[in-house]
């Protein structure tokens, strides 16, 4: 079977991520392993994005904790089109779940990209914006534009989710923008900002 | 009987402002599951994988929640990697898990999963401990809870087959 590799995939991650974060509001922030955590860390470090170096499959189930611990913030996932096939089923999960607070947003560049650019199952045609709407997303969409960007970055806080945009990419090897590595610190500074002293006073 | 000492573990979750119960559905697990579900104040969340259960619980402890995660022994080799986030970033998580492969086992394939089950949990850097006795399922379950966010790392109770009964296909 051959790899589809549209036309037109030439959206600027970096870009894109830059454009989704760059009036943040309410919003927190999980990026999964890989690009997308360095994407997001590009765009400007932040004590509410827990950017993760590990953990692949898990970045949308940990959105969808942290969304139905805060129903009124925004949730944003901005992970990968490998990470997040390797946790399919979680788009299931969160479907049952109905979080409206909470955005999956894929950075789809059909591409492995900490392994050496191999092609991801998205490359052959894999519709993961089909899966989420198979899967009771409110709604899910393709973006190949920047127009399209810009609404998404309306609809992410606008709290009618879940909603799921896979945001067409160009594999691109950029540089590495890498975020703090220790997971506590990470993890602490996040609920440090989100929860005022209560963070550590919490057992 | 399940019953019985079901309703003990319900009070304890609530006893310790639990929010979030992930579950994989579980016969020895039903009748809290149940309880869970008829509770406003929980949010029961349904896995098609028990890792997507750890993976919830780090989300949930980040917004300020705390979850438990409910699955069978045979759903603990799903989970190894994913349980790397909990030691890494210190991130509490109790487990209560119902043991296959165990006492009276009907299923040969139950085996080899159930009798890894406490070396894959430690190897992972979770602490286990084990209730044989229905007189030790509710200290040792509150001990889970609170050793876990005490202390923020994992830990699980293994809830021995003989308390639930060996499964059959007969019944």
């Amino acid at each position: 079977m051959a790899e589809t590799n549209r036309e037109g995939n030439t959206l600027d991650r970096r870009e894109v991520v830059k454009a989704l974060l760059a009036v943040r509001g309410e919003l927190l922030v999980v990026a999964g392993l890989g690009a997308p955590a360095w994407d997001a860390t590009e765009a400007g470090d932040h004590a509410l994005t827990f950017p993760l170096w590990g953990g692949m499959g898990g970045a949308a189930m940990i959105g969808l904790g942290l969304a139905l611990a805060q129903p009124q913030r925004p949730v944003l996932v901005l992970t990968g089109d490998g990470e997040l096939l390797m946790g399919l089923g979680s788009l299931a999960t969160i479907g049952v779940s109905q979080p409206k607070n909470l955005s999956v947003v894929v950075l789809d560049n059909e591409r492995y990209g900490e392994t050496g650019m191999q092609a991801t199952h998205t490359a052959y045609g894999v519709d993961l914006a089909a899966a989420a709407t198979a899967c009771r997303f409110a709604a899910a969409t393709i973006v190949r534009t920047d127009d399209e960007v810009s609404a998404l970055r309306g609809a992410m806080h606008a709290m009618q989710g879940p909603l799921f945009a896979q945001v067409k990419v160009a594999p691109d090897k950029l540089k590495l923008t890498l975020p703090p590595r220790d997971g506590a610190h990470l993890k602490n500074r996040f609920r440090e900002a989100l929860l005022g002293d209560h963070a550590h006073f919490q057992h | 009987m399940t019953v019985h000492w079901s309703q003990s573990l319900y009070r304890l979750l609530k006893q310790q402002s639990i929010r979030q119960v992930a579950i994989v559905p579980d016969a020895g697990h039903a009748a809290l599951i149940r309880l869970c579900e008829n509770d406003p104040e929980l949010k029961l969340v349904r896995l098609t994988t028990e890792e997507e259960g750890v993976a919830l619980a780090v989300g949930a402890w980040l917004g300020g929640q705390k979850s438990l995660l409910l699955m069978q022994s045979s759903g603990v080799g799903n989970c190894i990697n994913m349980l790397s986030m909990l030691s890494t970033c210190q991130v509490p998580l109790p487990m209560w898990i119902t043991m296959r492969g165990d006492w009276a086992e009907f299923n040969p394939w139950q085996v080899p999963m159930g009798r890894a089950t406490p070396a894959v949990l430690e190897a992972m850097g979770t602490l286990v401990t084990r209730a044989d006795r229905e007189e030790d399922i509710a200290p040792l379950a509150e001990g889970v809870l609170r050793i876990a966010y005490n202390t923020l790392r994992p830990a699980a109770l293994l809830l021995g087959q003989r308390l639930l009964g060996a499964k059959t296909f007969e019944d």
